[in-house]
């Protein structure tokens, strides 16, 4: 599957790609968001999540697990799993909106969920380069690549 | 509604999300705080009895397996037996949709099974109340401060069930900025208290950084960037011990003063005389003296819950419902929770 390589200089630029990638989208997406404490997964599903029309206010779902948008054209979810130990513990969550076709679902620490997931459209890693972030977003999807090829056309 | 089933206790079961809490109320009006005949959190008791000798790590959030346990623990504590009960409170909201359910179908099932009202309490009413417990309860109207791992919220509580937000977070809440500032700095998570222990090692003025949001007006908070400031000064420091004290204190001072900020901002707002605080952030050392030194020079009176009652406990949602129950509030029996639940719309308590 195709991959896109990006070096984000600071967090305007993080969030300048979570923009690009939000103008792109059509229907629903799951993106799985990788990269150590403060590499900016939260960042950039917060900028995503307002450029999709969800408001300023995106509270970080570290200790809700789980916070969700309602959208003008579809449910949006914002799971954080980096306080799961088990996969199991998941079914406390209420997942089964997730697989609705149109639904967007930004997943922070996804391998804490494995198997108990949707599965992923996109992976989004996020890694330290200097000052700045290297970016890599893989397609993992038929509708993932389709949208990471009208990402990396250029506009 | 019959009054005098309220000089009777009230079962109260907070499970809306990590912790399962269970709690016995008799409805003291003038010292609620009188009234409380029991309360347990599954990390409290030995469960021994219960599972033949042997106790399992149960993972957070296992309501299933902790809750009648508990509400039997409860009951032992009290000295009562389930026909004592003039009724049930249950956590209906906000949180996590699966965790509610098993807290409401329980709370359900005893009322209907005992013949008693039941009814389900918003859980951030259940914070704002806590501190009626303590002696010498605030009484309304007051100005709370909620700031624990999930909440950072300054509410103006009119009275009883007339709840104003005042200010949220914008993403992170102020016990995630600690617990995640400790792990950037390499202490273990959750690292809150842990790194709030390493400030008091800390040299005032050696780091400073930035009060969001306290340069523009409004209450609201923002400490995501506080974070990237804390990682960005480590990453290029010496990476010493002093030096990690000497980032930790900066960290926790501006947190605290940016706290402290809000607080006065939203009494002078308001007019109120009177501030609580709550949450588990509430137990921090600064925090309090901080809060404490101001409310002398300005004149308001400044209440701290225990932190027993800061944090996730059944305690406060026994009174929150037995207020309610007692003014003659309760639901039908169906079995409902709102994992999305807005504490403005709360009706009057009576």
């Amino acid at each position: 599957m195709s991959a896109l390589q990006r070096h984000l200089p600071d967090e305007a630029a993080t969030a300048a790609l979570a923009r690009e990638l939000a103008a792109a989208i059509q229907g629903g997406l799951v993106v799985y968001l990788h990269g150590d404490l403060g590499a900016g997964k939260t960042s950039f599903a917060r900028a995503l999540l307002t450029a999709l029309g969800a408001g300023e206010r995106i509270k970080s779902p570290t200790y809700s697990l789980v916070e969700s948008y309602r959208l003008p054209a579809r449910t949006a979810w914002h799971l954080d799993l980096y306080r799961i130990a088990d996969p199991g513990e998941l079914e406390w969550l209420g997942l089964d909106a997730l697989a609705e076709p149109d639904a967007v679902v930004l997943v922070e620490w996804p391998e804490r969920g494995a198997g108990a997931l949707p599965a992923a459209d996109l992976l989004l890693d996020l890694a330290y380069a200097g000052a700045g972030r290297a970016a890599r977003i893989e397609a993992r999807s038929e509708r993932g690549a389709r949208l990471l090829a009208s990402l990396a056309s250029p506009a | 509604m019959d009054n005098q089933q309220f000089s009777k206790p009230v079962l109260g079961i907070e499970t809306s999300c990590d912790e399962t809490g269970v709690a016995l109320l008799r409805w003291e009006p003038a010292a609620p705080g009188r009234g409380l005949l029991a309360h347990t959190l599954y990390s409290q008791i030995k469960l021994h009895a219960d599972y033949g000798g042997v106790v399992p790590e149960l993972a957070s959030r296992d309501h299933v397996r902790k809750l009648l346990p508990l509400v039997r623990e409860a009951l032992a504590e009290a000295g009562l037996t389930p026909a004592d009960l003039g009724g049930v409170a249950y956590t209906a909201g906000p949180g996590l949709v699966g965790a509610l359910l098993v807290g409401a179908a329980a709370a359900r099932a005893m009322a209907w099974a005992l013949g008693v009202p039941a009814i389900g309490v918003h859980h951030m009413e259940g914070h704002l109340l806590a501190p009626l417990l303590e002696d010498d309860p605030p009484a309304p109207p007051f100005v709370a401060l909620l700031v624990s791992g999930g909440h950072s919220m300054l509410v103006e509580v009119a009275a009883i069930g007339d709840y104003r937000i005042l200010g949220d977070t914008l993403d992170d809440a102020a016990g995630e900025a600690f617990d995640k500032t400790a792990k950037l700095l390499g202490l273990p998570y959750p690292g809150g208290p842990a790194l709030a222990a390493l400030a008091g090692q800390g040299r005032h003025g050696a780091f400073r950084f930035a009060r969001p949001m306290t340069d523009r007006p409004g209450l609201d908070f923002s400490f995501s960037g506080l974070k990237t400031q804390v990682l960005l000064a480590w990453q290029q420091s010496d990476r010493r011990e002093q030096t990690r004290a000497d980032i930790a204190l900066a960290f926790e001072e501006a947190v605290v003063d940016t706290l402290l900020i809000k607080c006065r901002r939203a009494l002078a707002t308001t007019g109120a005389r009177r501030l609580v605080i709550a949450g588990g952030v509430g137990a921090n050392r600064r925090l309090r003296e901080e809060l404490a030194k101001a409310g002398q020079q300005d004149g308001f009176s400044t209440y701290f819950p225990r932190l027993a009652f800061c944090t996730d406990n059944g305690a406060m949602i026994a009174l929150a419902g037995a207020i309610r129950l007692a003014a003659g509030q309760h639901q039908g029996e169906a079995v409902q929770v709102f994992p999305r639940w807005d504490l403005e719309t709360l009706p009057p308590a009576d």
